[in-house]
């Protein structure tokens, strides 16, 4: 049994966006996604939960050597009469900073069951290297 | 409705305890005709919605294998459990930041009416999962019109 078998899972409140660099330009509460991120020799690695969010409401856009992740999310049809409501609805957004280490050209994205997966690349000089002794 | 806290095989808080936050729950949630409660603690948090015929009932599970959900209906009592699995990390490689948890998950909810267990369906897209559960039959049945003579 691993760690993660025993556990129980803890519901946390999800995290609204303090608009800290100017007013919001859209109606609708955002949320900030949780993130993992790792990195191993090659990449980092950043895992966002992104529940509710299909392919064409994500948008990821770098520049500056920022990467900022928008998403929205389908509103609740209108003829559902909600009856008892845990959760709010909203869209999603954080930015993250990359730095020189990666190389920006080849970020790659995957979106499966709520979570999206995005790989980046480290530049090729910054990568481990093992130097051969002749 | 009736939602107890389950804390596994370590639930060491007593009844009393268990009663006391209930009632906290309850008096804080209660606005108007749709009860909108903050945070019951228990995940995965439940919206239900009501389309005449069936209730719908959705739960924000990303990264969940819908394989791992077990869902059991009696009567009126909704009955959900299941496993959140994160990936392993990988050899060599360490977490910056960790935000996600993983584990398992085990949740009841009575619904406002009595449903057709035969007739549930759940469906699992975008992370979310939800489940359609029809009114029961005798349910309907007992909403009498009272025809004046």
């Amino acid at each position: 049994m691993t760690d993660s078998e025993k556990k129980e899972l803890e519901l946390s409140q999800k995290k609204t966006i303090e608009h800290t660099d100017g007013e919001p330009t859209r109606e609708g509460v955002m949320y900030v996604p949780e993130v993992d991120i790792l990195e191993d020799a090659d990449a980092i690695t950043l895992l966002a939960d992104l529940p509710g969010v299909s392919k064409d409401q994500l948008n990821i856009d770098v520049r500056d050597d920022t990467l900022t992740l928008t998403a929205g999310i389908e509103p609740s049809p209108t003829h559902l009469r909600p009856v008892y409501q845990e959760y709010e609805l909203g869209g999603y957004r954080r930015r993250f900073s990359l730095g020189e280490r990666v190389d920006q050209e080849k970020i790659s994205a995957k979106l499966d069951n709520g979570v999206l997966t995005l790989v980046l690349p480290k530049m090729e000089r910054v990568k481990p290297r093992k130097v051969e002794i002749s | 409705m009736a939602l107890i806290r389950w804390l596994g095989e370590n639930d060491y808080s007593s009844p009393l305890d268990r009663m006391q936050r209930e009632i906290n729950r309850v008096f804080s949630s209660y606005q108007g005709g749709t009860r909108t409660a903050q945070h019951s603690g228990v995940y995965p948090a439940l919206n239900v919605y009501d389309d005449g015929e069936s209730f719908i009932v959705r739960a924000e599970v990303p990264g969940v294998d819908p394989k791992s959900i077990d869902i059991m209906v009696t009567g009126d009592t909704l009955n959900l459990q299941g496993e959140r699995k994160l990936p392993e990390l990988p050899e060599g490689a360490s977490y910056h930041r960790r935000e996600r948890e993983a584990g398992r998950f085990k949740r009841a909810m009575t619904l406002p009416e009595q449903v057709d267990n035969s007739k549930v369906q759940a469906s699992y897209n975008n992370g979310m999962l939800e489940i359609l559960l029809p009114r029961a039959e005798q349910a309907k049945q007992r909403k009498v019109k009272v025809t004046v003579v």
